[in-house]
């Protein structure tokens, strides 16, 4: 009787510690894009809520949650009010399996799947129902073209994706992610030449998966105002928001954690190395992000399906060749 | 079963869009009607008025000086070359000319201002392919010195209000030409940033290479003009073809472009730039001696009788057709804003593209509404 509960504790402990790191690091990395953002464009970006502008965000949110939860006419009440949260939950349920190194020998992760990947993967396709949701039920033009948009766009970039993953996974031979980073104790994935590829690869399938620039044509500013959440206020517009930054998380910490080594470092603590190698990431397509204008919708589909597919599946041939050898 | 009984039970709705007059952008309250089938523009209707002001009624009531800060508001990003244009109406009306100073200093003037508005419009069409903010940063980093030497010359930094019939408000001020001088020397490098920025993206050149295709003959009927008209292959420039002030006597290429899709209408705003410098240099070098302000009173008489001068803007030929009955107002106004035709050719060109090209012509086409509406 006491063990069932004492895990019930735990998992309970667990759970409020992750969901606040998501919180967090959400809060953090909209503040750092601002920031990035300004002094790519020669701005200061926020500097008047805290130290250069720190507790912008958290002022942010204040005002969000106080705003009014518009609900326009018109719109598909079941997918409208449920599309935030099919764009955030499978997000926060992907920490289960993210290895973030250890502390005195207490493995930080919520639980070491044997099949993490495959869990990781099917988490992150739930997204896309999300803002297919979220297009449909708005009653908006606008949205439901981005919505659409980015329903082909996700489904296309995820096969490059997936082939990606699979090609660390071959290397590694297994799908727990713990595993992954003890296999590359001795040397990063990503220094061996198909590695590179494929980290290539992941690096830009996760930019279009995650709907940002070049590839986010379900946003669009310029064309469809807002796209999918142009009709979303408030809370539920911010967690479309939380979603974003979350989901653009996952893909550098599976990106750090599958070719760059996950929390394995010199000197640092895990932790540390983890946080520095992901943020990077994160770093490096903020920078993408504020450089390129955006393809358009057939170039994006074209790239997919005619480079990326073709790409990833003959790395994948010559991976599994080297390792027949 | 066959082909069509399939499509009949599948069978796809095409659907209307509206674009603006809200729109990130429509660049200002332009509205445009798109009727859609996916994510294909089949046909678009442009809407325009939504900042309409009368501006040539206005003019029927103010007299001659007075209507000058009224052109600073058509093309709100050229407002030098709208008073130039507007004033030259006036003295081929009243038969005036100008000292060699007061036509220099309008060159330069018109020449910066052509640059400042070749900045605003590239970098707001990058901006619409989706680069968000970061070239139109950039952009107004550059244009930013130029302004502050308007600043410095007319104390303005939108609506300068600077020429005057018969010459400009007020003299350089003390030092203007070094500034002048600083301002070619420190854009020049800067051109080449911002070209190496934008040429050598493969998606930027994937997005604008034979998008829009305007040909030569469809140009010249629409009556489009300035840089979109150049860009389609006609050698049509008012600074070469009908010389006003000195330009007769500056050296300097016409830019013109092959193809006539958004490549070519961006290459040629980025080398008109370039150009725009050399007669701005050649000009503040040789900056004559003498008074380029104006003695004479405020109201004047001109004439009865009728007169229509064009000039090139940044976009195109602006041309002021004014009636005079012999009093101190116009007895009528005629204003022919280049966006105002520049605009009507972007349902022809947008017919059978994607959304995202429609709005890559319409920026690359770099209309100003305030213009269009007048």
């Amino acid at each position: 009787m006491i063990i069932p509960v004492l895990t019930l504790i735990i998992m309970l402990i667990v759970g409020a510690v992750v969901l606040g790191f998501i919180a967090v690091s959400a809060m953090f990395l909209i503040w750092w894009e601002r920031k990035v953002s300004a002094h790519i464009q020669t701005r200061y970006g926020p500097m008047r809520v805290g130290w250069h502008g720190a507790l912008q965000s958290v002022a942010d949110v204040i005002k969000l949650l106080l705003k009014e939860n518009i609900t326009p006419s018109g719109v598909d009440r079941l997918s409208w009010w449920l599309a935030p949260f099919f764009a955030v939950v499978p997000v926060v349920m992907v920490f289960v399996c993210i290895p973030f190194g250890n502390i005195f020998g207490i493995e930080l992760i919520a639980r070491d799947l044997n099949i993490g990947i495959l869990y990781i993967m099917a988490l992150t396709s739930i997204c896309v129902l999300g803002i297919f949701m979220a297009g449909w039920g708005s009653n908006n033009k606008y949205s439901l073209l981005g919505g659409m948009r980015s329903a082909a766009q996700i489904v296309s970039y995820e096969i490059p994706l997936v082939l990606a993953m699979v090609t660390a996974v071959m290397f590694a031979g297994s799908l727990s992610m713990q595993k992954i980073v003890e296999a590359q104790k001795g040397l990063w994935f990503v220094f061996q030449p198909n590695m590179a590829i494929a980290f290539a690869i992941f690096i830009i399938a996760g930019t279009a998966e995650v709907n940002r620039t070049p590839f986010d044509i379900p946003e669009a500013e310029s064309e469809l105002v807002a796209g999918f959440h142009t009709e979303y206020s408030g809370m539920k517009f911010a967690m479309f928001f939380l979603g974003e930054y979350t989901n653009m998380f996952v893909i550098s910490a599976l990106a750090a954690t599958l070719f760059l080594g996950g929390w394995s470092g010199p000197f640092l603590p895990p932790v540390i190395w983890f946080l520095i190698k992901t943020y990077g990431l994160v770093t490096f397509m903020m920078w993408i992000r504020w450089t390129l204008p955006r393809v358009r919708v057939d170039q994006l589909m074209g790239f997919a399906w005619k480079v990326l597919t073709p790409v990833s599946f003959a790395n994948l041939i010559v991976a599994g060749w080297i390792l027949m050898k | 079963m066959d082909d069509t009984s399939l499509k009949e039970d599948i069978g796809t709705e095409e659907f209307w869009v509206n674009m603006g007059p809200q729109h990130p952008s429509t660049h200002g309250v332009l509205r445009l009607e798109l009727k859609l089938s996916g994510e294909t523009v089949v046909d678009g209707i442009v809407h325009i008025g939504y900042l309409h002001r009368s501006m040539e009624k206005i003019a029927e009531n103010r007299t001659y000086t007075q209507f000058i800060p009224f052109t600073d508001r058509l093309d709100y990003l050229a407002s030098m070359n709208n008073n130039l244009a507007y004033v030259l109406a006036v003295e081929k009306l009243m038969g005036i000319e100008v000292s060699d100073r007061a036509k220099y200093i309008r060159v330069i003037m018109a020449e910066l201002g052509r640059i400042a508005s070749h900045l605003f419009g590239i970098t707001t069409f990058v901006q619409d392919l989706g680069a968000f903010a970061t070239p139109l940063f950039y952009g107004m980093r550059e244009r930013e010195k130029i302004v502050e030497l308007f600043d410095d010359v007319c104390g303005q930094r939108l609506t300068y209000n600077y020429m005057r019939v018969g010459g400009v408000s007020r003299d350089l001020p003390n030092g203007a030409d070094g500034k002048i001088k600083g301002i070619i020397k420190y854009l020049r490098p800067k051109f080449d940033d911002l070209e190496a920025l934008f040429n050598s993206n493969p998606i930027f050149t994937a997005r604008t290479r034979g998008v829009g295709v305007l040909t030569a003959s469809k140009a010249v009927n629409y009556g489009v003009t300035g840089p979109n008209l150049r860009a389609s292959g006609v050698k049509w420039d008012l600074r070469k073809d009908e010389p006003y002030l000195c330009y007769d006597k500056f050296t300097f290429d016409i830019p013109v472009g092959n193809n006539g899709d958004a490549w070519d209408r961006y290459k040629v705003r980025m080398d008109e730039m370039r150009q725009s410098l050399r007669i701005a240099e050649q000009a503040v070098l040789g900056l004559p001696e003498g008074d380029p302000t104006v003695k004479a009173g405020r109201i004047f008489r001109p004439e009865p009788g009728e007169t229509y001068m064009r000039s090139e803007n940044p976009r195109g030929e602006l041309g002021f057709y004014i009636v005079s009955d012999g009093s101190p107002i116009p007895f009528r106004m005629k204003i022919r804003s280049p966006s105002f035709s520049n605009i009507a050719v972007l349902p022809d060109l947008i017919r059978g593209l994607k959304i995202a090209d429609a709005v890559c012509v319409l920026g690359s086409l770099d209309v100003v509404m305030g213009e269009i509406d007048r």
